[in-house]
């Protein structure tokens, strides 16, 4: 497909684009906090990718490549709007700080009809949200995207060590904010403090 | 080798990419059979990303598509066209 359009037929573009739009825009999303500012990101890196066809190489999923320009939108539009915080990528040190699960004698399993609840989902977005940028990042590009830690280390341009110890901070912090909330979809589970 | 729940949940992220060494790997599954609330705590986090990377947590705004598209469309006739403003309303 990408040849053919390449080739002129450039309305084929569209219809390569459209199993990625949520990923773009959710990848977006994460950089900019704000909906508005998400999708005029997404929209840029489709276009950038639309002009850039040419230099996409097929040995990488052209997800992966989509989503490393939407990361350059992103970051390019936040150094314009000079709201990039002092917190950025590289700045925060990756082994300071320790995080502590919430901790529970057992688990039920949640089971992802409950996302048929809004409460649930506004639970689960406001979590993510509430992640550092640095955290919230590598979360999304690995746990809902779905890229390798050597994919997402190309990507948010720093080490897979960079990245692991990111990732596993981030988890352990959405489980410990999620797990006492979640606690209220079952209601019975034990709960006892850490001494 | 016995290891302690605090070190534990330093490999829980490594256990659920598969990531460790086989030797870690053997204590946090020999840890993970006697300690329930280790256990918990590894089966919450999974849950949690499960539930997480659902298509349903974070959704495409309404008409999203659409705009897209159409900026798209105008946008690369542009480019096609060099840079002529082309379009209808």
């Amino acid at each position: 497909m990408i040849s053919s359009i390449l080739d002129g037929d450039t309305e084929q573009y569209h219809n390569l684009i459209r199993p990625y739009e949520l990923s773009v825009y959710r990848t977006a999303l994460s950089f900019m906090k704000n909906e508005s500012d998400a999708e005029d990101v997404a929209q840029e890196a489709f276009l950038k990718a639309f002009r850039n066809l040419k230099s996409f190489r097929g040995n990488a999923k052209f997800s992966t490549w989509l989503i490393s320009i939407t990361l350059n939108e992103a970051r390019g539009r936040l150094r314009r709007q000079r709201t990039l915080r002092m917190e950025s990528l590289d700045d925060t040190p990756d082994d300071g700080g320790h995080v502590s699960p919430a901790l529970l004698r057992d688990w039920r399993e949640i089971p992802s009809e409950t996302l048929e609840r809004q409460e649930v989902r506004q639970m689960l977005q406001d979590a993510i949200s509430n992640l550092s940028p640095i955290y919230r990042e590598v979360l999304l590009l690995r746990d809902v995207e779905g890229l390798s830690i050597e994919e997402a280390s190309a990507a948010l341009m720093v080490s897979t060590a960079s990245v692991k110890v990111r990732l596993h901070r981030a988890r352990l912090m959405l489980q410990k904010q999620l797990a006492p909330q979640l606690k209220s979809v079952n209601p019975k589970r034990r709960w006892f403090r850490w001494s | 080798m016995v290891i302690d729940c605090k070190h534990v949940w330093n490999h829980i992220s490594g256990y659920l990419d598969d990531s460790l060494s086989p030797e870690i790997r053997d204590l946090v599954q020999q840890h993970l059979e006697h300690c329930e609330i280790c256990s918990a705590i590894l089966d919450s986090t999974r849950n949690i990303l499960v539930l997480t990377a659902d298509d349903r947590i974070f959704e495409l705004p309404v008409g999203f598509s659409d705009r897209l598209h159409a900026r798209l469309a105008r946008e690369i006739d542009g480019d096609t066209r060099d840079g002529r403003d082309d379009f209808e309303d």
